[in-house]
């Protein structure tokens, strides 16, 4: 679904990624790690038209969406998560979920004048969707609280479900356990797994390697804003240039 | 008793100047230090072609078209700005527009300013007319604000919130920013526009002098005093700050300190203006429940 060629970003003297190419292909989970500041987060908002590409391009099947605007390249089913929490925290977390829905007709002025009957029936699927979403993210009886009181692990949850009511078709997610306690991290792995079965591809980066062993299906690793390496999972903590780029090179220690 | 209308008819209007920079301010997060130019094209269209022979209803009608189309063109180079940047384009371009009124002569004859604007729908001029003006007034806010209800419980008013809260979430979320805020910008000139056809056909002189900086603060307090983000906060703001003001003139002060009143008032108002920002940001009717995390 997901392919990119050749893409490069640089901010000044300092280039963040250099000349990645990768195909997700019809693969369900696929895991991005790498140190930090290697580029993986650079290359989520390059996808996400939040960074404009400098060199190299992006497709999304075969419509190329390099350079879109953020908004538009999430209109095609490309949907994201950020690195932080970001959740709305004055608005309820069902709002926060109705609110995520695509193209509604009440966002237009002139619409929600003329046409109150389709703006109230807009309103009303959303509703019912953000319902069943809930229901999804177990957050059920939280669904009047704002969402600023609910807990970092919920406010992961409800950063899901938000992505779920723009029926996606990829999605990225950067870090989605970072900084939650391990029983939520395993709904959230339910959660994550739940998705790939109704056809939605899940790209994202994690750095809990024990959970993109068991999770991912295959795994891609950045260093230094290039790909390393590429391949299944419980491979890539065997390989070489990774151990490297992680710990640093081996020193013989016939040497010292 | 005309009196009493006087100010009720002039706390309707701040009503409705108020809860049109609220849409901007309370929903879209937008602050907007050039709202008074808003209101001011309103008062200077409306009046202008109800001199030039327009019939006073529909001056007002084209007023405020003319205010929702400068604020679109205004937006549109300004909301490429961010945050702190957006908020001192705005303010020059209020004083950009006092200034125009001042100087362009040959159209708005400049400080002497435009007499003699006649009312609307053959509501008498002078003292005689104002409770008839009162009504109408009335209608028409009443109908503002159902307007604004609307707008503001709708998916765009929600819409507008997440611009607020999160602009990056809200482009994630296929939402474009960029149109949200100059429609914001647009229906919240609008009624600017409104409130200042208003205001020049009820008291029937309008000069440069009626649309300084002093007003933006003013009508600025009245929203953040009331409670931004709310439908209710700026109406009550609007109420009791009018009501002060007017509260001063029975104040005892001798004559010769009368030249002291406004500078002083000025600073009052800037201070509470601090002191709410600091102590009580939400104003007298918040938005939600506080938030303790």
């Amino acid at each position: 679904m997901l392919t990119i060629e050749n893409v490069t970003k640089s901010f000044g003297g300092l280039t963040a990624v250099c000349g990645v190419s990768l195909q997700l292909g019809e693969i369900p989970i696929t895991g991005l790690v790498g140190p930090n500041g290697s580029g993986k987060s650079t290359l989520f908002h390059m996808i996400t038209g939040f960074y404009s590409v400098d060199k190299g391009r992006v497709f999304l099947e075969d419509r190329e969406i390099t350079n879109l605007k953020p908004h538009l390249i999430s209109r095609m089913g490309l949907l994201r998560t950020f690195q932080h929490t970001r959740v709305l925290p004055f608005l309820s977390t069902l709002e926060n979920l109705i609110a995520a829905a695509p193209l509604q007709r009440g966002e237009s002025l002139v619409k929600l004048f003329l046409r109150p009957g389709a703006v109230r029936r807009d309103e009303k699927k959303n509703t019912e969707k953000a319902r069943e979403v809930l229901e999804t993210i177990r957050l059920q009886r939280l669904a009047e609280e704002l969402a600023g009181r609910l807990s970092y692990g919920q406010q992961r949850l409800l950063e899901l479900g938000r992505i779920l009511m723009a029926d996606p078709r990829v999605i990225l997610l950067d870090e989605p356990t970072a900084g939650i306690n391990p029983s939520l991290v395993r709904d959230l792995v339910q959660v994550i797994r739940g998705l790939t079965g109704g056809g939605i591809q899940v790209f994202l980066i994690e750095h809990n390697m024990p959970l993109v062993m068991e999770l991912c299906d295959r795994v891609l690793v950045m260093d230094a804003g290039g790909l390393i390496f590429e391949g299944f999972p419980h491979e890539a903590v065997k390989d070489k240039a990774v151990i490297e780029a992680y710990l640093g090179k081996a020193r013989d220690a016939s040497k010292s | 008793m005309d009196y009493f209308y006087h100010i009720l008819v002039i706390a309707l209007i701040y009503v409705i100047f108020a809860s049109s920079l609220n849409l901007e301010l309370g929903y879209a997060g937008l602050y907007n230090f050039g709202h008074v130019a808003f209101f001011a094209i309103g008062a200077y269209t409306s009046a202008l072609l109800s001199l030039a022979g327009f019939s006073p209803a529909a001056s007002m009608a084209i007023a405020l078209l003319c205010s929702a189309a400068s604020g679109a063109l205004l937006a549109m180079p300004a909301l490429r700005l961010s945050g702190d940047y957006f908020g001192i384009a705005t303010l020059a371009f209020g004083e950009l527009a006092r200034l125009f009124a001042l100087n362009e002569r040959w159209l708005t004859k400049g400080p002497m300013g435009l007499p003699g604007i006649p009312r609307p729908l053959g509501i008498e001029a002078g003292i005689s007319g104002i409770p008839v003006y009162f009504i109408f007034t009335v209608t028409i806010t009443v109908a503002v604000l159902l307007i604004l209800r609307k707008t503001t419980m709708s998916p765009f008013g929600r819409a507008l919130k997440v611009v607020r809260e999160d602009e990056f979430v809200a482009r994630a979320f296929g939402k474009n920013v960029f149109s949200l805020k100059v429609r914001a910008v647009a229906m919240g000139s609008l009624f600017a526009g409104l409130a200042g056809a208003l205001y020049a056909h009820f008291v029937t002189y309008i000069s440069p002098y009626d649309f300084s900086l002093n007003e933006t603060i003013l009508v600025l307090l009245c929203v953040v005093l009331g409670g931004k983000g709310t439908l209710s906060g700026p109406v009550l703001g609007a109420f009791v700050i009018i009501f002060f003001q007017e509260l001063l003139r029975f104040l005892p002060i001798p004559t010769d300190w009368g030249r002291f009143v406004s500078p002083i008032q000025g600073m009052i108002y800037g201070a509470v203006l601090v002191i709410l920002m600091l102590k009580r940001p939400e104003g007298i009717i918040p938005e939600h429940r506080t938030l303790q995390c």
